[in-house]
Parts: structure tokens; sequence; C-alpha cells
């Protein structure tokens, strides 16, 4: 006799077994649950070898990075913490002016100046922000978008660091391949280490602000404080990406304060769904790519990058990530019954 | 000396005043009710007190020290711990998570936290057990479903744990029996009795005068910001102006 076969979603087994907590029986399961990732992970890991013959796109894989780096810092405090902050663009001057200082009065090499420029960015950042952590909702948002423009104005003004020349001279990384891993690698240590923080007490009490920051203060905790560490966080992603773009381009100058680094990061994690990370890298690894493709449009670039833009958003407002796991979690198969 | 000293506090919201030159007293180990109809100023008392909101004049002492105008989270590390009337819980974390946030804060910490070890990697195992004190069924899947999803009755229980997690020493409660049904108040009442014996000085503000009555041995009544009368809760029930200003009727 034919044995009957009959659909079953892969997830099911799974997840019922124990009510979200994941208990795996067979290696099948294992690998359902853990290709997402791998893909990911190897897939980063590999791009620097697949675009060995492409020079160009390896200059893009380093652009995917950036903004990967900036996404999640807009995602963690956008869907974490709660503090839209448009200010991506000054994480990314501080820390690229800042690796630029550190390389070229202490010489420093990029592999040190630029994990140094991260440190005393987020510091530099964080300080400034901190009179503005009371601040919600559209009024921080607006106050963190002036922030470039202030020091914009500042380095022009004064003729600080080279004024409108910026600085030149920065030393490159000299080997392509250090280039390139040291980014990628940070980038998923990054992803990895931020979404573990997330799940960790602290990462409570920063999600607990999120939900009701007054019950926060109830349970005697001081939410300045705990919102000025997220705020560090976010910027040292940040000044880490600035510095890297510092030593990149050897170069640091005013368009590293420029709008790009504030806005495409915020259409990264809206385009590849908020709050889990992933979904700003996703956002990243997608966005960068086409907005090079669509160079061949000319002038009309970000006209044809805006339509696709709104086309996705208003299609898929959920966010790509949510949207193919949702995909994923009802994969079928078929079982013998 | 009276563990907490209320002065002539006095706050006016632009031209409306919500509280109108307040004084009392509560000594410690006691469990006193304040009671008043909807607007009178309870809330607005307790966000005071507990600094959610600065007062416009008065003073308030606890143990000796003037707290008018500290921050929030300093006077809960003080021991003066407060409810929400209106409850919103984390509501992305299951609900044993949502007592990691106050098992974090310095108070926790250093008061060992629920019967000691706050400092450690155990606060899901103390959250679990601050969640069966309170009536969470400790075998059943509700101490992990997420916050968002649970009826009433089980979030103010969630309020109170919050609160326990801290081990106050004065706990203000704000109308933690509204909203639930009989039979579920019936279950938190000896849950405040039994944390009263074992030394929280409680302030109760209260809808339902039954059970209040039960608990509390004195009660304060206000009117639109003042203080009409306070005493035992046969006193405060005969008076005039709470039957009028109260009952309304
Ligand atoms: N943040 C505020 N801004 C303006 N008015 C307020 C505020 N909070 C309370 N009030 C006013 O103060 C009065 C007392 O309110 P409340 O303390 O909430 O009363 P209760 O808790 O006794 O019902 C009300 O008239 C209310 O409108
Ligand atoms: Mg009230």
């Amino acid at each position: 006799m034919q044995t009957e076969k009959r659909k079953e979603r892969i997830d099911r087994g799974i997840k019922i077994r124990s009510d979200g907590i994941y208990a795996l029986s067979s290696w099948r399961e294992i690998t359902y649950l853990i290709a997402p990732r791998f893909l990911l992970i190897g897939g980063l890991l590999a791009a620097p070898l697949l675009l060995h013959f492409f020079p160009y796109w390896q200059k893009v894989l380093l652009i995917i990075c950036i903004y990967a780096l900036l996404s999640m810092a807009f995602d963690f405090l956008a869907n974490y913490v709660g503090l839209v902050c448009l200010g991506g663009s000054f994480f990314v001057g501080v820390g690229g002016y800042g690796a630029a200082l550190l390389n070229k009065y202490l010489l420093l090499s990029p592999l040190i100046s630029i994990p140094l420029a991260a440190l005393f960015g987020a510091a530099f950042c964080t300080l400034l922000l901190l009179p503005c952590l009371p601040l919600r909702g559209v009024y921080f948002a607006i106050i963190t978008l002036m922030y470039p423009l202030m020091m914009t104005r500042i380095i022009e003004a004064f003729e600080l660091f080279g004024g409108t020349n910026g600085m030149m001279d920065i030393q490159g990384f000299g080997n392509p391949w250090i280039e390139q891993y040291f980014l990628v690698v940070a980038t998923l240590v990054f992803l990895f280490a931020l979404r573990r923080l997330s799940v960790e007490d602290l990462g409570l009490v920063i999600r607990g602000i999120k939900d009701n920051d007054q019950s926060v203060r109830a349970s005697g905790i001081n939410i300045t404080f705990i919102k000025a560490q997220a705020i560090f966080y976010a910027s040292f992603l940040g000044c880490f990406a600035g510095a890297y773009l510092a030593h990149v381009y050897m170069w640091a100058g005013l368009s590293m304060f420029a709008l790009d680094f504030s806005i495409i990061p915020i259409a990264a994690t809206v385009v590849g769904g908020g709050g889990s990370l992933l979904g700003a890298v996703l956002g990243a690894i997608l966005l960068v790519p086409l907005s090079e493709v669509l160079r061949a449009f000319g002038p009309l670039r970000i006209v044809v990058y805006s339509l696709i833009l709104t086309v996705v958003i208003v299609i898929k407002g959920e966010g790509l990530l949510n949207y193919l796991s949702r995909k994923y979690h009802q994969f079928e198969r078929w079982v013998e019954i | 000396m009276a563990m907490l000293t209320v002065n002539r506090l006095t706050k006016k919201f632009g031209g409306i005043t919500a509280l109108d030159g307040i004084d009392f007293s509560i000594e410690k180990g006691e469990v006193m009710g304040v009671i008043g109809p909807n607007g009178s100023g309870k809330t607005t008392l307790i966000n005071c007190i507990t600094g959610f909101i600065k007062a416009t004049a008065g003073d308030i002492i606890f143990n000796g020290r003037n707290i008018r105008g500290m921050k929030p989270h300093k006077i809960v590390n003080l021991g003066i711990c407060r409810t929400f009337q209106i409850m919103r819980p984390y509501s992305s974390l299951p609900a044993y998570k949502n007592l990691i946030i106050p098992l974090y804060g310095p108070r926790a910490r250093k008061t060992g936290g629920w019967r000691g070890g706050g400092r450690h990697g155990d606060r899901n195992i103390i959250a679990l057990d601050l969640l069966e004190e309170v009536g969470f069924e400790r075998e059943s899947k509700v101490p992990y479903k997420l916050a968002g999803t649970l009826p009433t009755g089980y979030l103010k229980r969630l309020e109170l744990a919050r609160c326990l997690a801290l081990n106050p020493d004065l706990l203000i409660c704000d109308e933690v029996f509204s909203g639930l049904s009989m039979s579920e108040i019936a279950s938190m009442v000896p849950l405040i009795e039994k944390l009263n014996k074992s030394g929280v000085t409680i302030i109760m503000i209260e809808h339902r005068l039954k059970e209040l009555f039960r608990v509390a041995r004195r009660v304060m009544a206000i009117s639109y910001g003042e203080k009409i009368v306070e005493g035992s809760p046969e006193e405060v029930m005969a008076n005039e102006k709470v039957k009028e200003a109260y009952l309304g009727a």
C-alpha cells in the first residue's frame, strides 16, 4: 500500500514542545534553527574572498558594514531604549576626526586608532548628549539632528582640523585583507554582543525604560544613567564606523557630518525591520548595493531609490526580516503518516 | 518619632490647587488608609511624596530627613516604594522578567534583594519566588507569559511584586483593589496583612472601604486637596463632610 503523506510545518514540533523555549530532538531541527544565522555569518565572512576580483565591490562591502553599524546603533536606540536619534552623522564625524587626530598627532596605526577613537568618541558624544537625555520623542530627535550641523559650523568658523579642507594624509590600511576582515568581523561581533546585551539584566532595564520609564524610576534606578550607558554603546558603534571611514578614505572632513549617515540607517532599519538589530543589518546589506547599482540612472538615482524605498515600506511595512522570518517559520515538509 | 511626617504639603497645577496644605504622619508598622472622591488629589499626594512631581510648598520628613525635591530613584532607595494606579507593565517582557528590573536596582542589591541574593545571577529564581509570593501559580505558565497579555488581577499582583522586590520600609499602594473582582480582592487582603506583619509600614489609597477597613486602623479623608478628617474608620465614616463629599448622597 502506498504510504500517505501530509504537509507539516517544521517549526511546529520544535516550538510546541516547550512554549517558545526551543527543544531540539534531531540534527535536522538544529540545522533548521541555525541555518539563517550561519547564512549571515558565513556570507559576510566569505564576501571579501568572493569579491576578491572586484575591488570596487570590496569597497561597497566596507560601506555596507559602515551602514550596518550605524543602522544597529539607530535600531538599538529607537527600539530598545526608545530614543529616536537622528545624530548618526554626529557619531561618524566625531569618530572620523578622532581617528584622524590620533593617527596624525600620536602616529597610531589604524588598528589601534580606530578602537581608541571609538572609545573616546563615544565618551565625547555621550557627554554632549547628556543634557538631552530627559527629552523624548521628536524633541530628542530634533536636538540630535542639530549636533552634526553645529559641529560643521564650529569647525568651519574656527578653521579647526584643517577647516573646510579637512585632515589629509591619514594612514590607510595598506593590506586590503586586513581592511576587509577587521571591519566584517567587528560588525558581526558588535551585532551579536548587542543582541546578547539586550537579554542580559542591564538590557532588560534598558528595554524597561522604553516600555515604562516611570516604573523603572519607581524601582530605584537612575534612568539618566542607564540611558547614558545605552547612548555610549550606540555612539561607540557609530564612532567606530566613522573612524574606519577616515582610514579607508585616508581623510577626515566635514562631509563626515553629512545627513546621509543619519538618514540612510533609518531607511535601512525600516526596510529590514526594527527591533532585532538583525533587520537593521539586513537593511544595510540590501540598500547600500542597491544605491550603487542605481548609479546607472545618473541624476535620477535618488528618485528611483526613493521610489523603491516607498514601495517596499508601503507593501512590507513590518520590515523584510519580520516578513522573511514569518515565511521561514511557515516552511513545510512532507511527512509520512 | 514618626516614620513619615508631611507638613503643609501644597501642590498647584497652574491655577488648580490639587493639594492644599495636607498634614499627616505615620508611625512605623502602621497601616493607614487614604480615601477621597475621584480628583481629590490622592494620586498627587503620592506623586509628591515619592518625588515624581515637585510639591509647591511644604515638607516631607522621612526618618528625620526632608525628602522634598529629591529624585524618585533616590527616594525609593531610602525605602519608600509606590504602586501605580494605572498599571503599565513592561509588556514586551515575560511577567517574571519584569521583576529583574527592580532586582537590578541599587536598593535590591544593597539590601541583598528578596531574602538575600539579589547580587548574583539568580535574579530569575528570586523573581519567580516573588511572583509565587503574590499568588502566581509557580507550576503554571502564567509567570512566563508576556506581561502585556496578563489580565488586570495579575497585573496588580505584578505591580505589588515589583515593590516587594525592593524590600520597602514604607509601601504606598494607589488603588490596588480597583478593577478586581470580589474573590480577587479577598485573596489580596491577606497578602497586605502578611506584609504589614513582616514589618512593612503601609499607606493604602482605596475606594473599596470594606476591605480597606479590614487592614487599616487609621484613615484620612481628603476632598479637593484638603484633609477633612482623620481617625478610626468609624470616626471617619461618621463625619458629616465625608458622608457629603465621599458618599455624595
Ligand atoms: N499632571 C497634572 N497636571 C495638571 N493637573 C493635574 C495633574 N495631575 C493631577 N491633576 C489634577 O489634580 C487633581 C487631583 O488629581 P488626582 O491626584 O489624580 O486625584 P485622585 O487620585 O484623588 O483621583 C485633579 O483635578 C487633576 O485634574
Ligand atoms: Mg488617583
